[in-house]
């Protein structure tokens, strides 16, 4: 499958909206850090370097095998809203879609595997799954690790680990993250208390779209932060263990409110089901709030015609490099935020049709 | 959440510190945040950096080289100084590590709370480290073989490290 039909795809794999707690977990995420000893970081490396760098994992895996089917894109090749697609998917970084000449993404074509190259490691592995399945992605990010780690000279110290640009990734160079949906505690005000106790456990919350972006939607990201001194399991077992206890908070709240204020609740989600359904104009920001409303409906059973994966979906397809791909040309912002409904009103009649 | 100074936008900022140990939070809205010189964690680049800055300042380099007239130690491989670390946030290649172990030792420490790695171990590297380990087992043995004059085991243990430093040889 060539890079054009990948991005095409209407959904990818995680956006189906499957996996074991699918209610409050959307996605969980694996990456592992890894360099190649002895060249210097893609910060501070010279040209001929990360060349250098490109050329040998561009080999490494066409050699390892077994490792699906990859696909190796150099970001030079693809234009800027291409680049921009695979961030909203996901499946990049938005930083490595700046200062292109040197940069690749390894896919796997059913976008469950992509290694960023030249980012700000010479490689990073990132496994994406739906659902609860850490473990499972850490399974996958690991095998791939094997894979190229017969084919490549990776930087590693007896003591230190995997040697990382940022002394904050050393290591086991892995951050394990759950994207997570917390409309009630959002609703009921305790999403800060809960950022602030989970800090304490050595956690990092932020927003959908990594570093420095905020959380739209009540859609947030658990990470680890500590990498020396932890094994992978460990890491990973501790974040599920520590966001479990938010999950269940989460589900309290849930119930908390539909048993004492029902009525409001039913109000709210209907209503935002009601906009979603007829406006003709919506921004990104209020489209995802009304999407965040109208899942935790349907996660409550209050709405009974929609499945839940059409916040996932429409998260993704709402955005401006999706929307732009969908209609070929560039969109201003007021004509973005019309497509935007139209998109949205389109997608919940098929969904409708298909529960019929 | 309301903004702690002004008590009217949404706070959206939430500054955590933690000096010498004392922890103090402050919640503010975007504007109170940027007027108090908080604006700076908003940039997802210079966030990180700015912690590591503050991370680094206590103690590591109490006196940097350049300040006391002597050359500053630059990595053989890269040519990294540990200023050009505190600055940029980031090392220039792997032997920093090991030419700035020193002054890593407790930033590592702050950042972790550990300073030795106890994940997964790579096969290849992973197999030269397992035979060195198993090299210096057998090196000690050899000694203490000898001291108890069992030379004939000696010579078995000798045969073994020989063809242990075959493999380790690069390209061997």
């Amino acid at each position: 499958m060539s890079l054009r039909e990948i991005i095409n795809r209407p959904v990818s794999e995680w956006m189906r909206g499957s996996g074991p707690d699918r209610d409050v977990v959307l996605g969980s995420r694996i990456r592992l850090a890894r360099n190649l000893a002895g060249i210097p970081f893609p910060a501070v490396a010279s040209e001929q370097q990360l060349e250098h760098v490109m050329t040998m994992c561009r080999e490494a895996v066409a050699k390892a095998g077994s490792l699906g089917n990859m696909e190796f894109v150099p970001m030079s090749s693809l234009t800027p809203l291409e680049r921009q697609l695979l961030v909203e998917r996901h499946l990049i970084s938005p930083q490595h879609t700046k200062a292109v000449r040197h940069k690749a993404v390894i896919l796997r074509d059913d976008e469950v595997v992509s290694v960023m190259i030249n980012e700000e490691d010479h490689i990073r592995i990132q496994v994406l799954m739906p659902g609860m399945q850490l473990g499972l992605a850490l399974d996958v990010a690991d095998r791939v690790d094997n894979g190229l780690e017969g084919q490549l000279p990776y930087a590693f110290s007896e003591t230190r680990g995997y040697l990382t640009a940022c002394p904050t990734n050393v290591g086991t160079g892995l951050r394990a993250s759950l994207m997570v949906h917390l409309p009630a505690l959002a609703l009921t005000d305790q999403i800060g208390r809960i950022i602030g106790a989970v800090g304490k456990f050595g956690l990092v919350v932020r927003g959908l779209y990594g570093e420095g972006t905020q959380a739209v939607g009540n859609i947030f990201q658990f990470s680890n932060q500590v990498t020396l001194g932890r094994g992978e399991r460990e890491t990973v077992e501790h974040l599920i263990s520590v966001t479990r206890q938010v999950i269940d908070q989460e589900r309290e709240a849930r119930q908390a409110i539909l048993k004492r204020n029902e009525t409001w609740l039913e109000d709210r989600v209907l209503r935002a089901y009601g906009t979603l359904a007829h406006a003709r104009v919506l921004s990104s920001r209020e489209a995802m709030q009304l999407l965040s409303d109208v899942r935790l409906g349907i996660d409550l059973g209050l709405i009974t015609d929609l499945k839940p994966e059409i916040l996932q979906e429409l998260l993704v397809l709402i955005r401006p490099a999706h929307l732009q791909n969908r209609v070929g040309r560039e969109l201003g912002p007021a004509e973005r935020d019309q497509l935007r409904a139209s998109l949205v009103r389109e997608r919940i009649r098929a969904f409708q049709a298909e529960q019929e | 959440m309301l903004c702690q100074a002004c008590g009217q936008a949404e706070a959206t900022v939430h500054v955590t510190r933690i000096v010498n140990g004392e922890k103090t939070e402050s919640h503010l809205c975007e504007q109170c945040a940027r007027e108090q010189g908080e604006a700076v964690l908003l940039e997802p680049v210079f966030s990180f950096h700015k912690l590591l800055g503050g991370l680094l300042e206590p103690e590591a380099d109490p006196a940097p080289a350049e300040a006391v007239g002597r050359a500053p130690v630059r990595c053989p491989n890269c040519g990294l100084t540990f200023s050009d670390f505190k600055r940029l946030g980031h090392l220039g290649c792997s032997e920093c590590y090991e030419t700035f172990q020193k002054q890593l030792e407790p930033v590592l420490r702050r950042i972790h709370g550990s300073t030795a790695h106890a994940g997964k171990i790579p096969a290849r590297t992973g197999g030269a480290l397992r035979r060195r380990r198993e090299l210096n087992r057998l090196r000690q043995e050899l000694h203490q073989a000898v001291a108890k004059e069992e030379y004939e085991r000696a010579a078995e243990i000798r045969d073994r490290i020989r063809a242990l430093e075959r493999d380790l040889r690069p390209g061997g």
